[in-house]
């Protein structure tokens, strides 16, 4: 299991689109720098420290690492797509897969050392990337989010989410597919968070509960949303209201029972991919 | 002979393609068996599923004693597919490296330098699968199968990629191989390498076998040519023991001898004959 995993995490670091990754990565931190510095001096004159509800420096704070946490979450998403895509069916055309399949490891161990090499590179690369832009918007504005350590955990979560549902996929479609299929889905997933802030913000029901339902199908919005909510978790009146109500989807506390259906629906979609993978024939 | 690898009555169906329809095929311990037959004839399926990568839709398979495909079967078994790949980063030594330690192989630097040096890479212990040519990937395709002193090695086509000099190095290695006492099923197209190296041949078509046997059982008595002043003439149902008999007639009858040939169908006739 361990010789696989290890497998898999050379694979994936070796490989160009990693340090493609990589140079975007460090492109997007540099302007994210740039950008944050900028919104926090001009948040100032926008709104003078003491002469209103809002505290200035949260607003740019939450704001704009609010922004970093979205494009972090859209790296990691594509990173891990990008790293499971192919772990089935397109390693199995490549003639890649078969020399490994033969051995007594067995295919449910194959398939599971495979996506935890590759959730190891994802949730490693969301963690470093949310841990520098909080520097950078530390040192910029001198703001810290009321919890550090949460919202990162889940934002890697969720990532791992995604790469979970590309290794299930990458059972069944050919690469390209599987690499448009999960995108789109996780494109659904943000496009249904955002459908729920419309809803807060038009007071439609409706949307908020299709939003709510996305939740419980593609649960790493809800992980998203969370490590939003714990970014301001002890803020309070207008300025929570104007925070929540984020550009790159709302902040908003998924509760405990989502928190433990993410685990679980990580396990079952696993269990599924392994499932089908034990029936296929290579 | 203990049979290392057992198929009775092997089906396999895929949509409403039959690609096997109840194939017995039996390797012995040591025993070399080639498998020939036309393209989509049923040899890779076969294959496949005695490795377990594909499940069969009837029949069974065995290997050592146990069902194919279990752990214990994929623990005695070395596999090279038709198509395979490397990953393009890796060097010789550690895919070797990464297979021993798949396979649990205890065999560690030795092995894997005795591997390399079998199958002519020994120079290329650090050279990586990006630099490789086919050939030399092949080799090391053959050396990874051989990872952990399996007891049945399959191999699907090993020289398709090789040049002349590479599939020399090929042979000598099966012959090794049977030396060592491993057992081996060879899919190949190339009936002379079957011919050279094998004990038993199989032929299949449309997912049946249609001949089976030795190559010299397989090879049939064509018959007597003796070539004489007047031409060459043909005794079809004549055998060895015939020769001086036809050869005392004819001079009985006047003709002057220059030759006489024993006329044997090669492999290569009875694949003809019997693969359609």
């Amino acid at each position: 299991m361990t010789t696989i995993v290890l497998y898999g995490l050379r694979e994936s670091l070796r490989r160009k689109m990693f340090t493609v990754v990589l140079v975007l990565t460090l492109f997007f931190l540099a302007l994210y720098g740039w950008g944050v510095h900028a919104a926090f001096k001009d948040t100032q004159s926008f709104v003078g420290p003491g002469q209103g509800t809002l505290d200035p420096d949260q607003l740019a704070g939450a704001i704009v690492f609010g922004l970093a946490m979205f494009a972090t979450l859209f790296l990691g998403a594509v990173l891990a797509v990008f790293l499971t895509l192919n772990v089935v069916r397109g390693d199995a055309e490549a003639g890649l897969l078969q020399p490994l399949v033969v051995r007594p490891i067995g295919r449910t161990q194959l398939l599971v050392a495979r996506f935890l090499g590759a959730a190891g590179v994802c949730v490693a690369y969301v963690l470093v990337v949310y841990f520098v832009s909080l520097g950078i918007t530390n040192w910029a504005g001198g703001w810290v989010p009321d919890r550090i350590v949460a919202p990162g955990v889940e934002l890697a979560a969720a990532v791992v989410v995604v790469a979970a549902l590309a290794t299930a996929g990458s059972v069944f479609l050919a690469p390209i597919a599987n690499g448009i299929g999960t995108l789109m889905v996780f494109g659904a997933g943000l496009m249904a968070g955002l459908l729920g802030e419309i809803g807060h913000a038009i007071n439609s029901h409706k949307l908020q509960h299709i939003s709510r339902i996305a939740w419980w199908f593609i649960p790493f919005d809800a992980l998203y949303e969370d490590a939003l909510h714990r970014l301001t978790i002890d803020t309070t009146g207008f300025a929570k209201f104007v925070l929540q109500l984020g550009p790159f989807g709302g902040s908003h506390h998924a509760g405990p029972a989502l928190l433990v259906w993410s685990a679980v629906y990580l396990v079952l979609i696993l269990a599924a991919a392994v499932a089908a993978f034990s029936a296929r024939d290579l | 002979m203990p049979a290392v690898l057992a198929a009775r009555g092997l089906e396999k169906r895929y949509g409403r393609t039959q690609a096997l329809a109840g194939v017995d095929v039996e390797v012995g311990e040591g025993q070399l068996v080639g498998l020939l037959g036309p393209n989509g004839a049923g040899k890779s399926t076969l294959v496949k599923i005695a490795c377990g990568l594909v499940r069969p839709s009837g029949g069974e398979v065995e290997v050592c004693g146990v069902a194919a495909g279990s752990a214990a079967a994929r623990r005695s078994l070395g596999y090279l597919a038709e198509l395979f790949r490397f990953p393009s980063w890796t060097s010789a030594d550690e895919l070797l490296t990464l297979h021993q330690r798949l396979a649990g192989s205890r065999g560690g630097t030795e092995e894997r330098a005795e591997l390399l040096e079998l199958v002519g890479l020994a120079h290329a212990r650090t050279t990586r699968v990006a630099a490789m040519s086919k050939g030399m990937q092949q080799r090391l395709g053959i050396a990874q199968a051989l990872v952990g002193s399996p007891r049945l090695l399959l191999l699907d086509e090993p020289t398709s990629a090789l040049d002349p000099a590479g599939r020399r190095v090929v042979r000598g290695l099966l012959e090794e191989l049977r030396r060592r006492g491993t057992s081996v099923l060879l899919n190949s197209h190339l009936l002379s390498e079957v011919e050279l190296v094998c004990d038993h041949v199989v032929i299949v078509d449309h997912g049946r076998v249609v001949a089976a046997g030795t190559p010299d059982d397989l090879r049939r008595q064509g018959g007597v040519e003796v070539e004489t002043a007047t031409g060459t003439k043909a005794f079809r149902d004549a055998r060895r023991g015939d020769v001086p008999r036809i050869v005392r007639e004819l001079v009985a009858a006047g003709e002057e001898i220059y030759g006489v040939r024993l006329v044997a169908s090669s492999l290569e006739d009875i694949y003809l004959e019997v693969v359609d």
